[in-house]
């Protein structure tokens, strides 16, 4: 079974691509785009086949609508504010909730100062397809660890799921390589959206652009690219 | 039940791109000779109260005609479509929310059914929602001498005594959705049938090379 699937790593796999276990049934986690269905396993969505030892498996897709998964950090942007909660959209289908308690340090007195409008880095505590998914701003142990709501300034602006798996992945080329463009904050949610702050406007558009250009350009094409403009801004 | 499907089988030259629109969250252009629709997809989006449906995704089809408002017959094609794709797709995964597929014609040149279906199985594929299997669509035409044809244009199709859509499964080669138009025999509707599942692992190979070639830079 886990022989089958391993031939195929790195394949392009198609919606209904079945592989079944041959004699016995083996320990396999299946990630996004793959479902058990007895002695099968399905799989549901296009796009590569990725391994990770000793048995995870998943399907690399590249979509562009964001589905909330449990315990992913995300930007959320605050439309309504209505008691207690807080309504954040996250680019999902419904909207989730983000308590007022979630905040580090926040009490029944102290509220964080939260308007309509601002944005938040959170990170989902619930996230199931039966429940309204909830955000929190905080971790287990009551810290922000970098979550919370976003400063003055910077660009928000959207790229691809596929694209933001690969900028969030550890010891990635493409912020290595853009770090030595010029000198910028970067924050990366999982939904795709990206919120970048560099000394002059012009700096964030120009970051912007080259982050919507990295998703369809080889290596060798996205160096000569930031060179390029490397030694324009200079 | 043998027959012969080799020599009848001849799909006109078809072409398909994914992702071409940046607005929706999936979208396909599939062109089948002179037929051409362009396809696209929004979903899982929130949902109106009226239209929700509390264990699976709501799944709305709208066909837009070339020119001129959409009529009886863009209805009825968008009904076999929506009853098609709800059959594939994996709709209980995403409860209490909507999904939208808008099928714009861009030229039509015969074979429009199985060309909306085609378009839109790629777009659905390109939103990356769940699906338990692939579907294509497959046109015959019955000539007045009995012959079939598959894939027709709109002047063969004008000529033919009956014309037959099949939506077609990729995991069993199983016929999902029919419609029909003209008269024939039972043993020409099995023909047919038969013709139309061998067409179908032309246009699955298609499906394949073409999502291959569009993950071919990340690989």
């Amino acid at each position: 079974m886990s022989d089958c699937l391993k031939d195929k790593v790195g394949d392009v796999l198609l919606p209904g691509d079945i592989f079944s276990f041959e004699i016995k049934p083996e320990k396999v986690i299946c990630g996004p785009g793959l479902r058990r269905n007895g002695d099968e396993i399905l799989v549901c969505k296009s796009g590569i086949l990725r391994h990770k030892q000793p048995n995870m498996y998943w399907i690399d897709s590249q979509q562009k609508r964001y589905v909330p998964a449990k315990g992913e950090s995300v930007i959320g942007i605050v439309t309504a504010k209505s008691g207690d909660i807080f309504k954040v959209d996250v680019g999902g289908s419904e909207l989730a909730t983000l308590s007022y308690l979630a905040f580090e340090g926040a009490t029944k007195r102290n509220r964080p100062n939260v308007k309509v409008g601002d944005l938040v880095y959170a990170q989902f505590i619930i996230a199931n397809k039966d429940m309204e998914p909830e955000l929190v701003c905080i971790d287990s142990c009551g810290r922000s660890n970098g979550m919370g709501v976003f400063g003055e300034g910077g660009l928000l602006f959207r790229v691809s799921l596929g694209l933001v798996r690969r900028l969030l992945a550890p010891q990635n080329a493409i912020v290595k390589e853009l770090e030595k463009v010029f000198p910028f904050e970067m924050v990366v949610g999982m939904n795709g959206r990206v919120w970048v702050k560099a000394q002059t406007t012009q700096h964030m558009l120009v970051l912007a652009n080259l982050l919507e250009s990295c998703e369809n350009m080889t290596a060798q094409q996205r160096q000569a690219l930031f060179r390029r403009v490397a030694d324009g801004a200079s | 039940m043998e027959v012969d499907v080799q020599s009848t089988l001849t799909l006109r030259e078809f072409g398909c791109e994914q992702n071409l629109l940046s607005r929706p969250d999936g979208s396909s252009s599939f062109v089948q000779g002179d037929s051409s629709v362009l396809a696209g997809v929004y979903g899982p989006a929130e949902v109106k109260v009226n239209k929700e449906i509390y264990d699976r995704a709501t799944l709305e089809v709208v066909i837009h005609p070339k020119s001129g408002p959409p009529g009886v017959r863009e209805r009825a094609r968008e009904q076999c479509v929506r009853e098609t794709c709800e059959a594939a797709l994996l709709s209980s995964l995403h409860p209490r929310s909507s999904l939208s597929l808008v099928l714009q014609v861009v030229h039509d040149d015969g074979s429009l059914l199985a060309c909306c279906l085609n378009a839109a199985c790629m777009a659905l594929m390109d939103a990356g929602l769940p699906m338990g299997c692939l579907f294509c669509g497959v046109t015959c035409a019955i000539d007045q001498e009995g012959q079939i044809i598959t894939d027709p244009s709109a002047q063969q199709e004008k000529n033919s005594r009956a014309v037959l859509t099949f939506a077609i499964d990729s995991a069993q080669r199983r016929v999902m959705m029919s419609t029909t138009k003209g008269s024939f025999s039972v043993n020409e509707l099995q023909q047919c049938i038969a013709v139309s599942q061998k067409a179908s692992e032309k246009i699955f190979q298609f499906y394949r090379d073409s999502v291959k070639r569009r993950y071919s830079k990340t690989l």
